[in-house]
């Protein structure tokens, strides 16, 4: 159960804290989602600086809105997965392959190391890690333009 | 806004993202006095400027690829940038700058490093050829030690396929010089007759020996090629680091390895030689339809610019679905691979039906990409043999006008239709070499992406010499990173020569990691490791790991006998050798009592054995090497403790007089460590014997506070201890040895 008299709150270095008035003093905490593919926004965690959970959040709703809105504040700084809109071009269809793309936070590329780094999701799409370790998620592929969808199946 | 540029910089870093995360460029730029955001192309196009005051601190984070880079006073956070991991470099560079011209000398992120540059050797995108047909001609490379039979073989082949062309040029003399004069009422010469079918008879038999000449060599070299290859790629693999095996699905790489080779080796010998003999027979045959009729010849030779069209159309389409139908194999392969070494997990939650559907559903999926391919596939086949019909006809047509105009002779057609009938079924097959060739160029392609991968644990070029080390170790600044995750920060320690030093921490602490690291598995990403001062880089790899004895929890012991997967690091060791090693791994004794002894075989994983047999074999197999490092990652952790007694004896025995390194989860075994190093989260955060640790309070004591609570709760609730007791170390008189 999340305690009635939760805090949470940014500090001027836009660190997360959690206070509970009464108890110790604010403590910095990360959060940190537990299905983050499955089910992005049921299943927060907020864990200190020496990786222990401190809180469990079953549903961000559960929060007061205020500090709903903090962790989601803390977590879109700190995460982002872009959806692929369109791939505009490929370097090649062998890999390392270097795709132009646009997303949701604009256009960008992404270096393929391997094939296996694009992993196929439950709901039909897929989730592509670049070599830097940035992931990306690919709708359905019924959902993209034709181009995409040739381009995308010359990697599947 | 245009201002004046900014003066004198001394560190750039390119930014691609903006603070609400959008793609955007941008560079940040440190000068003296001031951080400054500009426009990438030309510094001069400011968008913001930040004062440096004294005090002030960059604070570079990294989460999930994304960078953050903060420029901190002692109260708040003044500015904040981010960026992708691509500009990790030039970030942590940029931050040690930064902080070795404006912070305390004392503060935690000046980074040591200076040349970042030099760190990240395994960024460097090693760049492979396209996936194109070309892809084929870089088999050279293995054909290259078979050239003279290579050309032995093409020589028969030139001679075998103009020999097979001789029966229809003789048809032309026999129709016109015998049968139509016959049927004009003129008499049969019989010694005309028998020459032409003596001619007959000789070509046939030359072209049957030669053909079989040709076959035969050819052949034997491509088998031997594809032997080549698959034994070039195998010792690759083999040298490849760790993180190569640790990204790739073993199923995957056995059909690489297996398929793939016997598909480019049946291609070379089948279907390439098929493909040669049919453009010799093809030119050959255009060059006598031209003599015999020039008009008739360019005739014939209509259809063959629309098959070639054809061809080339299907080409693209068949090679993108033979990749998928590639693919797709090695999903269903790797299920396979998956569940048999794991079928008792499967039995014990008795998921069989769920394993089967799996199987299935890759199979359905194996089932419909190769259903797409053959959708196109199998048009293109009967498109090619109705344009052969089509090309007949349009000959018959053409020819049987110009017979009756006079201009050609009856035998003439005749020699063309016969000539025709080859030169088109040899397009019908030859048609199908594109599909063989797409199918082998991705094949490969698949071979070569293996051969292609360096080892991103590089051997140095002029290697430093290893004898006469006395194995101290020191780490100095070590971070690892693997992917997106830093999993060790800037390690410092010092190992004496001989000493035995404990890790310690929570699982996920990094311990594996170091020890991987010392053991050269991986590179560190920042920072270096030393071997009695000398980088371990530059030693030869392989020389360097044989100085090291592993031990590792899940001991792994080969298809082999027992005496064999002792001397596996040795494989010239006399039997004594490896019996003293045995006795002294407190081996000897069990191995006695196995039916054959030493001769007696290990299953795929010692499954005859029990766990703390598997291991002592495991120790006594380091013994042997003797190693000057040796290394225990949680040697006793799978044994119950009466055994882990027994292996802590042997490994008593193997620690004496080496660098020892060992992780161990029960802190009892490492009681008599000259060292304890406490990891937690990837840093180093107390070191320091048994003793003083327990006084410190810290990490170690709580860890260790832990353990004896769950030894007493054990007792309490079963009577029997699961764990070792902390004092039990001393308890050997347990054991009879």
């Amino acid at each position: 159960m999340l305690p009635a008299n939760l805090e949470l709150s940014l500090d001027a270095f836009n660190q997360l804290l959690m206070h509970t008035p009464g108890t110790a003093a604010p403590i910095p905490v990360t959060p940190v989602r537990a299905f983050p593919i499955a089910a992005p926004d049921d299943a927060i965690a907020l864990v200190d600086n020496h990786g222990s959970e401190r809180l469990w959040i079953e549903h961000l709703t559960d929060l007061t809105p205020d500090n709903a809105q903090r962790v989601r504040q803390t977590l879109a700084s700190r995460e982002m997965t872009p959806l692929i809109l369109r791939i505009n071009h490929v370097s090649r269809f062998a890999t390392p392959s270097v795709w132009q793309i646009e997303t949701n936070h604009g256009a960008t590329e992404l270096t393929l190391k391997t094939e296996d780094d694009i992993r196929p999701l439950p709901s039909g799409g897929y989730l592509v890690a670049d070599t830097f370790g940035l992931q990306f998620k690919i709708p359905p592929r019924s959902q993209l333009d034709r181009q995409s969808q040739r381009y995308l199946a010359r990697f599947l | 806004m245009r201002h004046r540029p900014p003066s004198s910089v001394l560190a750039r870093l390119p930014l691609d993202l903006s603070a609400d995360l959008q793609f955007v460029t941008r560079v940040l730029i440190l000068t003296q006095e001031e951080i400054v955001l500009a426009m990438p192309e030309d510094d001069t196009v400011i968008e913001a400027r930040w004062r440096i005051e004294p005090g002030d601190q960059l604070r570079l984070t990294d989460h999930a690829g994304l960078g953050l880079l903060q420029l901190n006073d002692a109260n708040h956070s003044k500015a904040q940038w981010r960026f992708t991991l691509s500009h990790r470099q030039a970030a942590e560079a940029f931050a040690a700058q930064f902080n070795s011209t404006n912070a305390a000398p004392s503060s935690p992120l000046a980074l040591a490093s200076t040349e970042p540059a030099a760190l990240w050797p395994e960024e460097a995108l090693n760049d492979a050829t396209p996936p194109s047909t070309w892809t084929l001609f870089r088999l050279w490379r293995f054909a290259k030690p078979y050239k003279g039979q290579l050309l032995l073989g093409f020589l028969l082949t030139l001679a075998a396929t103009a020999a097979t062309l001789v029966p229809p040029y003789l048809t032309m003399p026999l129709m016109d010089d015998v049968l139509i004069p016959f049927q004009n009422g003129v008499a049969i010469e019989q010694s005309t007759v028998l020459k032409y079918l003596a001619g007959l008879l000789g070509a046939a038999l030359v072209a049957w020996s030669l053909g079989w000449a040709r076959t035969y060599i050819l052949s034997r070299v491509s088998e031997r090629i594809g032997a080549d290859i698959r034994t070039a790629t195998y010792s690759h693999l083999m040298n490849l680091s760790l993180d190569y095996f640790g990204s790739k699905r073993t199923g995957d790489l056995m059909a690489r390895i297996g398929s793939e080779t016997d598909r480019i080796n049946l291609f070379l010998s089948l279907h390439l030689l098929d493909f040669f003999t049919d453009v010799l027979m093809i030119l050959m045959t255009v060059t006598i339809l031209f003599s015999i009729n020039p008009w008739l010849a360019l005739v014939t030779l209509i259809p063959l610019p629309i098959i070639a069209w054809m061809i080339h159309i299907v080409r693209d389409r068949l090679r993108t679905g033979f990749e998928r139908v590639d693919r797709v194999w090695s999903q269903v392969t790797n299920i396979l691979s998956d569940t048999i070494p794991g079928i008792r997990v499967v039995k014990a939650f008795s998921q069989e039906a769920r394993e089967s559907e799996r199987f299935h559903q890759a199979n359905q999926l194996n089932l419909k990409v190769n259903d797409r391919v053959n959708r196109t596939w199998s048009l293109f086949a009967p498109t090619v043999t109705a344009l052969t019909e089509f090309g007949l006809l349009i000959v018959w047509a053409f020819g049987i006008w110009q017979v009756s105009q006079g201009a050609i002779t009856v035998g003439i057609l005749t020699a063309f239709l016969a000539y025709i009938g080859r030169f088109y079924s040899r397009m019908d097959s030859m048609s199908r070499i594109v599909s063989v060739t797409q199918k082998t160029a991705a094949g490969t392609k698949r071979i070569f992406d293996i051969l292609d991968h360096t080892a991103s644990v590089p051997n140095p070029k002029h290697p430093e010499s290893l004898s006469g080390r006395k194995a101290a170790i020191e780490l100095n600044q070590v971070s690892f990173r693997h992917g997106n995750r830093g999993i060790l920060h800037h390690i410092n320690l010092k190992i004496k020569p001989g000493s035995m030093v404990g890790l310690v921490g929570h699982s996920g602490s990094g311990k594996t990691t170091l020890v991987n690291l010392i053991a050269r598995f991986y590179d560190a990403s920042a920072g270096s490791i030393t071997l009695d001062g000398t980088d371990i880089r530059q030693f030869n790899v392989a020389d360097y790991r044989r100085q090291i004895g592993l031990v590792l929890q899940e001991p792994f012991l080969f298809f082999g006998t027992v005496a064999e997967n002792i001397a596996y690091g040795k494989a010239n060791a006399t039997p004594a050798e490896i019996i003293a090693a045995a006795r002294a791994a407190h081996a000897h004794e069990f191995i006695l009592k196995l039916p054959h002894g030493y001769d007696s075989l290990v299953g795929e994983r010692g499954q005859s054995l029990s766990g703390g047999e598997r291991q002592r074999i495991s120790i006594a197999r380091a013994l042997l090497i003797d190693p000057k490092i040796l290394i225990l990652d949680e040697a006793t952790a799978s044994v119950d403790t009466e055994t882990e007694r027994e292996i802590q004896q042997a490994l008593d025995n193997l620690v004496q007089g080496r660098t020892t390194i060992a992780i161990a989860h029960r802190l009892s075994t490492l009681r008599q460590a000259d060292m304890l190093v406490v990891l937690d989260q990837g840093r180093i955060v107390e070191t320091g014997q048994h003793a003083e640790l327990l006084k410190r309070q810290g990490h170690y004591y709580r860890l260790y506070q832990a353990q004896i609570k769950l030894n007493e709760s054990a007792e309490l609730n079963d009577n029997e201890p699961i764990c070792a007791p902390p004092n039990a170390a001393e308890g050997h008189h347990h054991v009879a040895s």
